[in-house]
């Protein structure tokens, strides 16, 4: 094949999507496959063993979010808790009312799961966003009426990265005793994640996303909250998620949650440096493209960027030649041709939105890899805009390209 | 998933850009992707001598124009209608499932062009803008 790939380096900018397991992590999940492998369900010593390492791990979750451990729960990720919190939430205190509120930029896994109970009989509003992608507070106070039990607002976006205010919300919720749950997958690691500072009833936080494995999840649920059960079966997770429980993937995202904990503040600081240099080194070097949401308040590992005339799959693909992976709005919904429903909240246009990359940063990238990608970045951008049918002019009276 | 013909073509793309006075130009705008395809066509004695693309859009759509320009070249005028989305398609060995839509815009940029073609001889004025799908 003529277009065999030449000898590249690799440049992994989709921490949003997911990350790679660290190996502290790694270790702690290889210890627990060869020498744990007990049900931990199970009366006998494997069972007990695996009990330990399960009750271990749910200690250090509830530690690192400030949690008590029988408040944690865990699922098989972060679109299993978002259904239950929500659907759990809403089917048990239905006596009390039947409105949610929620905001239009959430994951799917809260839209769809909005969806489904509006096919149940409840009502659901969908608070919009101003441009850089927050909620809009006083669309809240509003939406707000007798019948609402829950709101849920994520804590930080996938796509742009716009951090809500989630605390105030929650101060508002139960002033008027509605619940309050947050999605804080993208958050944990790079934002702060105590629940009681948030305020939130239900918290919703994965693994992959902070170096841990992929299939592990957990519900934070404050004690007293009433949520029915997610799945039917065995007696597992206090009998409120039955099904054996993933000791060694549970493991690894115990480690993977205390590291995330303990070294948020450094994180956070290393990859705001990082966020600053890429934006101040592409803003420089390619004209005609916009940012996604506001550069201070947001995630600080996330960039979105529109580049005008060229389609984001094809720049997407063309960077991913030169080893470079990014993507297109989330990679839960890349497969579809729709816009983001995000960027069209905020106010983007459809072309806009269609010409929207998001690169997300982890822990490890260097300036030497952020000067690679721009160049790249530059280059496949000049290519697909010579490619282009939409015509880019480099100011309002300048040269075409 | 693209497979290694569509990227080829992607990556590649042949005979890129405009031509100034073209006999034939048909563009398609793909209202579901926003996609815009442009065909431009050159034709003597009913020939297409030659054909030139801009495309907006995915690495399908792209790869599918490059393709569409050395289908056409060669052909007479009166038959490129008759290229169908399969033609398109065969030639990068298919289309992941949900990219069939690139075929669809790229075979209505061919059709304009045969028609702007005809209006022009006939001195017509083209038509406001037409949108696809």
């Amino acid at each position: 094949m003529a277009n065999k790939k030449p000898e590249i380096k690799e440049v992994y900018m989709d921490y949003a999507a997911t990350t790679p397991i660290s190996s502290e992590v790694y270790r702690e999940m290889l210890d627990v496959y060869q020498k744990t492998f007990g049900n931990s369900s199970s009366l006998h010593y494997a069972g007990r063993a695996a009990q330990a390492i399960l009750e271990q791990a749910r200690i250090r979750v509830a530690k690192a979010i400030g949690a008590k451990a029988g408040e944690v729960y865990f699922t098989s990720g972060g679109t299993e808790s978002n259904n239950w919190a929500i659907k759990g939430v809403a089917r048990a205190n239905r006596g009390n009312g039947n409105h949610i509120i929620t905001s239009s930029i959430e994951h799917p896994s809260v839209l769809e799961a909005c969806r489904s109970l509006e096919k149940e009989g409840f009502r659901v509003t969908y608070i919009p966003v101003d441009s850089d992608g927050v909620v809009d507070y006083a669309a809240i106070i509003k939406a707000i009426c007798p019948e609402t039990i829950l709101i849920s607002v994520m804590l930080a976006n996938n796509e742009v990265g716009s951090i809500q205010p989630i605390r105030a919300i929650a101060e508002l919720a139960h002033s008027q005793k509605i619940l309050v749950h947050t999605d804080a997958v993208q958050a944990l690691g790079v934002l702060p994640v105590n629940v009681d500072d948030l305020g939130a009833d239900l918290v919703t936080i994965s693994a992959h996303k902070i170096y841990g494995p992929k299939g592990v999840g957990a519900l934070y649920v404050r004690k007293g909250v009433k949520i029915s059960k997610f799945m039917d079966g065995g007696e597992q997770e206090k009998d409120m998620r039955a099904g054996t429980c993933n000791i060694p993937a549970i493991a690894g995202m115990g480690r993977a949650v205390e590291i995330a904990a303990k070294e948020q503040e450094q994180t956070a600081q290393t990859l705001k440096n990082i966020k600053r240099y890429f934006w101040k080194k592409v803003s420089d070097r390619i004209y005609n493209i916009s940012l996604n949401g506001n550069l201070a308040n947001r995630l600080p590992n996330n960039l979105n960027i529109s580049f005008e005339g060229v389609e984001g799959e094809s720049l997407l693909m063309m960077l991913d030649f030169k080893g470079i992976a990014v993507s297109t709005g989330s990679a839960c919904s890349s497969g579809s041709v729709a816009p983001s429903h995000v960027l069209l909240a905020m106010g983007k246009t459809a072309e806009q939105a269609r010409s929207s990359i998001r690169f997300s940063f982890g822990k490890h990238i260097t300036p030497p890899e952020v000067d690679y990608v721009v160049e790249e970045l530059y280059k496949a951008v000049k290519k697909l805009r010579s490619i282009s049918a939409i015509r880019i002019y480099k100011d309002k009276d300048g040269e075409e390209e | 998933m693209y497979n290694e013909k569509v990227l080829e073509y992607f990556y590649n793309p042949k005979n890129v850009g405009v031509i100034k006075g073209a006999d034939g130009m048909g563009k398609a705008v793909c209202d579901s992707t926003g996609e815009i395809v442009k065909l431009y066509v050159k034709v003597e004695n009913g020939k297409v001598v030659d054909a030139k693309f801009q495309t907006y859009g995915s690495a399908g759509t792209i790869a599918l124009s490059s393709v569409a320009t050395e289908i056409v070249i060669g052909k007479n005028i009166e038959d490129l209608v008759k290229i169908s989305e399969e033609d398109l398609n065969s030639v990068v060995a298919g289309m992941p499932a949900d990219k069939n839509y690139c075929a669809s815009i790229v075979k209505e940029a061919i059709d304009e062009s045969v028609a702007d073609y005809k209006r022009k001889l006939v001195g017509e004025k083209k038509p406001r803008k037409k949108k696809s799908k």
